[in-house]
């Protein structure tokens, strides 16, 4: 598999297939592991990173579940395709600085994606559409245990699974559901459903993780502790709460629609009509027109349009996937018009 | 307006800097906007709130800790408050004292009740094989098959004697 063949199809947590994917866009599982006493990455020598990545290459190979994914070296990729992967949400921005003895290893569906000498040795990232935390617990428990039997991972009994971070010691899983919540943000109760996340010690962030702001009313909440419960016990925590935020967005979806339809399908229909008839768009409008048409979608206003071509418009909008498409370099102003020419086409499909 | 940082793009962000009582204002593109947010990001990130909580109330314990230095891969203690990261898996050992309070703090317990790698389920492994050989044993017994018998419960010793190395390994 090349790079490019990616652009030719959708990733499996846009497909929109999961359940509750009216609301849950993706669920998402990753798992910290390190090579007992090598040093982790930040600390390590060119000589040590590079053994840790032969290492850990010649485990992937071995392992059968592994098969048919293909290996990347970051300092081969150009800094457009390491964009590009990032966007797919493949691996972390971090991950594409200092690109030297780094690896990503990603499977043909994009649901298995693994990090090697990112913060840790090892980063191993399932991804599934809507909310279905269990079935990516089954696939990435999997992995590891090929990985545990090829690789000595660096673990203590009373401490578990040793990270270069502390926040991420023990289990070494963090577990993210991406959320859409247009409904919420605009009835004003989002800051109270986030305030709510955080006393839980959840933590919430935007579409493109750490450090990045909400847009296109996108939370992707995740747990902050990894420490003194099991996997599942983890697992279940974050379930249950966007079982309930699922709740409240239905909740101030049909407030909306009893209280203030008109308002709704103005905006709707405005947002629809803007980004269907627009030559020059940015991406932050973008995210913001395609958001409330996703809502339009969901309530049955806006009919003949998939919610995965909807999903889709939200990834490959973005500047490398944009610049990727027409295969040269695009100025800011350059990717303003091909970007809106591009979600003419598919909206009028 | 074009961008101060790379002087291409038009500025769309806007942003007020305050160093020092010295207030300037940046204009930036939305590319190198995003990279300037990630670096303060990672400036002002983790690493200080890390370093702030692994602060001991008694600086007798903070001196101590300063002379820590890993055998496995020099990290000492002032790297690690400075970097907010650990050296290698040694580190946990040789700064247990001072991570157990650190990592309570931080997750609200010390104690992993996670799974584990496969490798420590191998004493599991031989415990299943010697339940499995006990009961074979029982059944040549009651078939009258003694030489057999003799075999398995040769077998059973040896792997019991090793078992018990295993665990005074383990000790150590």
């Amino acid at each position: 598999m090349k790079i490019n063949d990616l652009l030719n199809q959708t990733s499996e947590w846009l497909k929109s297939t999961g359940p509750n994917s009216d609301i849950v866009m993706s669920s998402r599982i990753r798992l910290a592991r390190n090579l007992d006493k090598m040093p982790f990455p930040n600390w390590a020598d060119k000589k040590q990173k590079e053994e840790v990545l032969g290492l850990i290459e010649g485990a992937v190979n071995k392992v059968d579940f592994l098969k048919g994914t293909s290996i990347f070296r970051l300092a081969e990729l150009d800094s457009i395709d390491k964009q590009f992967l990032i966007e797919r949400h493949l691996m972390s921005y971090e991950h594409a600085q200092k690109a030297d003895h780094k690896a990503v290893i990603i499977d043909q569906e994009e649901i298995i994606s693994i990090m090697i000498n990112e913060e840790d040795h090892i980063r191993i990232q399932v991804m599934h559409s809507g909310l279905d935390l269990f079935e990516v617990w089954s696939i990435i428990n999997r992995i590891d245990d090929c990985l545990a039997k090829e690789l000595p991972f660096a673990f203590l009994a009373d401490w578990g699974y040793l990270t270069a971070c502390p926040t991420n010691t023990g289990t070494g899983m963090r577990g993210s559901v991406m959320l859409h919540l247009p409904a919420l943000v605009m009835t004003r109760q989002i800051n109270r459903v986030l305030a709510a996340i955080a006393k839980l010690s959840f933590t919430t962030r935007g579409l493109y993780g750490e450090g990045t702001q909400a847009s296109g009313n996108f939370f992707q909440v995740s747990n902050q502790v990894s420490l003194g419960h099991s996997e599942d016990e983890i697992l279940e925590g974050i379930n249950g709460l966007i079982r309930q935020i699922i709740e409240q967005e239905n909740q101030a979806r049909d407030a909306l629609r009893s209280q203030n339809m008109a308002l709704l399908e103005d905006r709707i229909s405005r947002s629809f009509a803007l980004i269907k008839s627009a030559h020059i768009i940015s991406s932050q409008e973008t995210l913001d027109l395609l958001s409330m048409v996703r809502l339009g979608s969901d309530l049955g206003m806006i009919k003949d349009i998939d919610r995965r071509v909807i999903n889709e418009l939200f990834i490959i909008t973005q500047p490398a996937h944009l610049q990727k498409i027409e295969n040269k370099k695009l100025s800011a102003q350059e990717r303003d018009v091909k970007r809106a020419e591009l979600i003419r086409n598919r909206l009028y499909k | 307006m074009l961008c101060d940082i790379c002087a291409k793009n038009q500025a769309t962000v806007h942003l007020t800097e305050i160093v020092d009582d010295q207030m300037t204002e940046l204009h930036l593109c939305e590319e190198c906007a995003r990279q300037k947010s990630i670096q303060m990001e990672q400036q002002f990130g983790l690493s200080d709130l890390l370093a702030g909580l692994a602060e001991f109330e008694k600086p007798a314990l903070q001196k101590e800790a300063v002379l820590l230095k890993c055998s496995n891969c020099d990290l000492t203690y002032t790297d690690f408050k400075k970097i907010g990261r650990l050296g290698c898996s040694e580190c946990y050992s040789t700064f247990r004292k001072y991570l157990g309070p650190l990592l309570k703090r931080i997750h609200g317990s010390s104690l992993h009740l996670g799974k584990s790698p496969l490798k420590v389920t191998k004493a599991l492994k031989k415990k299943i094989d010697l339940s499995s050989l006990r009961y074979e044993l029982q059944k040549a017994i009651e078939r009258e098959a003694f030489e057999e018998a003799a075999k398995i419960r040769d077998q059973i010793r040896e792997l019991e004697k090793k078992q018990a190395q295993d665990n005074i390994e383990a000790k150590e």
